[in-house]
């Protein structure tokens, strides 16, 4: 099981073998509400960690996505063009945004699962 | 409840609010030069003295016959069927500022529907906004589509794009953050190239060719299209355009001073979420039946905020009523039609005015549809001898080119008969 790491922005990360794949989480999709449309970078666009890197827009806001990672984008999750419900429906896995190839460790401000529930209870 | 809503007490509140003595001082970032300080009227006259006086004026004010103005640039007389204010004088569309509340306005809804499809059917484009100002902002909005579809920050606009639209693609591009570089030939920088088809001056322009360039660069193309010509000539969505655009007061709008005009929009879907302004869809509900309803809204300014393509909300729906009205009444014959006889009009015209001694077409090797320009020996004293005789003669192409001196751009529409023609002419004998 690769263990899932939260920024306070709501983007989840996962890692395995130098490739991170980002998406949103449970919570903010539910925040959002129907998703019907994303910006995402992209292949091979380089993003920093922290930086926004699109937009994700649901039928009551538009917020910017940052990436908890850094690195260059291996892959963008086309599937989201013609159903960007899957990020609603299946936030963890078919909704995933994008993959990016990081050298090294994750950045040490992530939330591991119970210090990002901590984050959403409190909010 | 008072009818007067705000006492003299409330304006005092709310200018000690604002930390100012009066309502004048409200008005203090406007330079006074371009303030009226007082108009130009006697005090204490009664109302039948005043209409008199403002008649008066009016009467000092030349208005030329439609069928002997031979002037366009952009704004064109042409005739309008009686169909249009039959429709859109209907207190239901003319009275009420356009109704948003879906269960309450399905009609303007309707309405706004049935002016996107045939403009998105005249452009060849997938998708139509429900109108935007004029010809001069639709090309700033499309040029601004395609900025933020790019992430580029330059527009390429060709020579020969309406002056004062490329004073306004300026303007929103000082705001924004693009900026204008006139040419043809748009490279790895450039988010679109905006060209004008007929050109201000009247000329075809090679749109296959120019969009190829604009696509070899990675650009959009914005086509800024005249919407009768589409009569004729071929539309955006043939030779590839991504962003059609234009001024539409053609199509069954009056000159009048220059306003309120038209702007219409179109784009392929891929493009629909840059779209800016007001979009109507047609929808069932639940019980199956057609209805209409604001579309794709969270691409808006309302709900998109600051990451929108444009802070428009509003739309110009009685003048787009007008347009839906005016292309449905005519029917694509009866456009071609119009087309035609402003075609074979004018160039009877050139044909007689190239005749001439001193007068010749100013770009001969160049095509033209309704509009030419024309070199002639003195444009002050051609337009004089034209005054004259009651004729309002083309315009004068060096107020914008410097090269262009002593051009005038001739216009004719449908409106200015053959004997208007002979009158013309005689005119400069």
């Amino acid at each position: 099981m690769v263990e899932r790491r939260y920024s306070e922005t709501h983007e989840w990360v996962t890692v395995e073998g130098g490739t991170a794949t980002v998406g949103i989480s449970d919570y903010a999709q539910a925040q959002l509400g129907d998703v019907v449309f994303l910006e995402l970078p992209k292949k091979d666009s380089t993003l920093d960690a922290g930086a926004s890197f699109g937009v994700i827009e649901s039928v009551k806001a538009a917020s910017d996505l940052y990436s908890p990672v850094g690195g260059r984008v291996v892959e963008v999750n086309e599937k989201l063009t013609d159903s960007p419900e899957l990020v609603n429906r299946d936030p963890y896995g078919e909704g995933w945004l994008i993959k990016v190839e990081v050298g090294g460790d994750l950045p040490p401000n992530l939330l591991d699962e119970a210090a990002y529930k901590k984050l959403t209870e409190a909010s | 409840m008072p009818y007067l809503v705000y006492s003299d007490e409330d304006r005092a509140q709310m200018l000690a609010a604002l930390g100012l003595e009066s309502v004048e001082g409200l008005l203090g970032d406007i330079p006074p030069q371009l303030r009226l300080q007082r108009l130009a009227l006697n005090d204490g006259l009664s109302e039948q003295e005043t209409m008199d006086h403002v008649r008066g004026l009016a009467a000092r004010s030349r208005v030329y016959p439609d069928r002997l103005s031979f002037r366009g640039g952009g704004v064109y007389r042409r005739f309008i069927p009686a169909a249009v204010a039959a429709v859109t004088s209907k207190p239901e569309f003319y009275t009420a500022y356009t109704p948003y509340q879906l269960a309450a306005s399905q009609g303007t809804m309707q309405a706004i529907f049935e002016y996107q499809t045939p403009i998105a059917e005249l452009t060849a484009m997938e998708v139509a906004n429900a109108s935007l100002y004029d010809g001069a902002t639709a090309v700033a909005e499309g040029a601004m589509m395609a900025v933020v579809q790019t992430g580029r920050e330059e527009v390429v606009a060709a020579p020969h794009l309406h002056p004062e639209y490329l004073e306004v693609l300026r303007c929103y591009g000082d705001g924004r953050g693009f900026r204008v570089r006139v040419g043809t030939s748009p490279d790895q920088h450039s988010a679109a190239l905006v060209v004008q088809q007929p050109n201000f001056l009247g000329l075809l322009e090679e749109m296959p060719a120019l969009t190829r360039a604009a696509h070899d660069a990675g650009a959009l193309m914005v086509a800024c299209v005249d919407p009768i010509s589409l009569g004729l000539l071929a539309p955006p969505g043939q030779y590839g355009a991504d962003i059609a655009v234009g001024e539409g007061q053609q199509l069954g709008l009056a000159p009048s001073f220059g306003g309120p005009h038209l702007g219409f929009i179109a784009c392929r879907q891929e493009l629909v979420r840059r779209l800016p302004g007001r979009l109507v869809g047609e929808a069932r509900d639940g019980g199956g039946r057609r209805g209409y309803v604001l579309t794709l809204t969270a691409r808006e300014q309302h709900i998109r905020r600051e990451k929108a393509t444009s802070n428009i909300c509003t739309n110009h729906s009685l003048c787009a009523l007008a347009a839906s009205v005016y292309l449905t009444y005519l029917g694509p014959d009866g456009l071609r039609q119009v087309a035609e006889i402003s075609f074979a009009r004018a160039h009877d015209l050139a044909a007689r005015l190239a005749r001439r001694p001193g007068f010749e077409l100013a770009f001969p090797e160049r095509a033209f549809l309704n509009e030419f320009p024309i070199r002639v020996p003195d444009a002050g004293a051609v337009l004089g001898r034209l005054e004259e005789r009651g004729i309002l003669g083309g315009l004068r192409a060096g107020r914008w080119y410097p090269d262009l001196e002593d051009v005038l751009v001739f216009c004719c529409t449908e409106l200015n008969d053959p004997a208007a023609l002979d009158e013309l002419e005689a005119a400069l004998r």
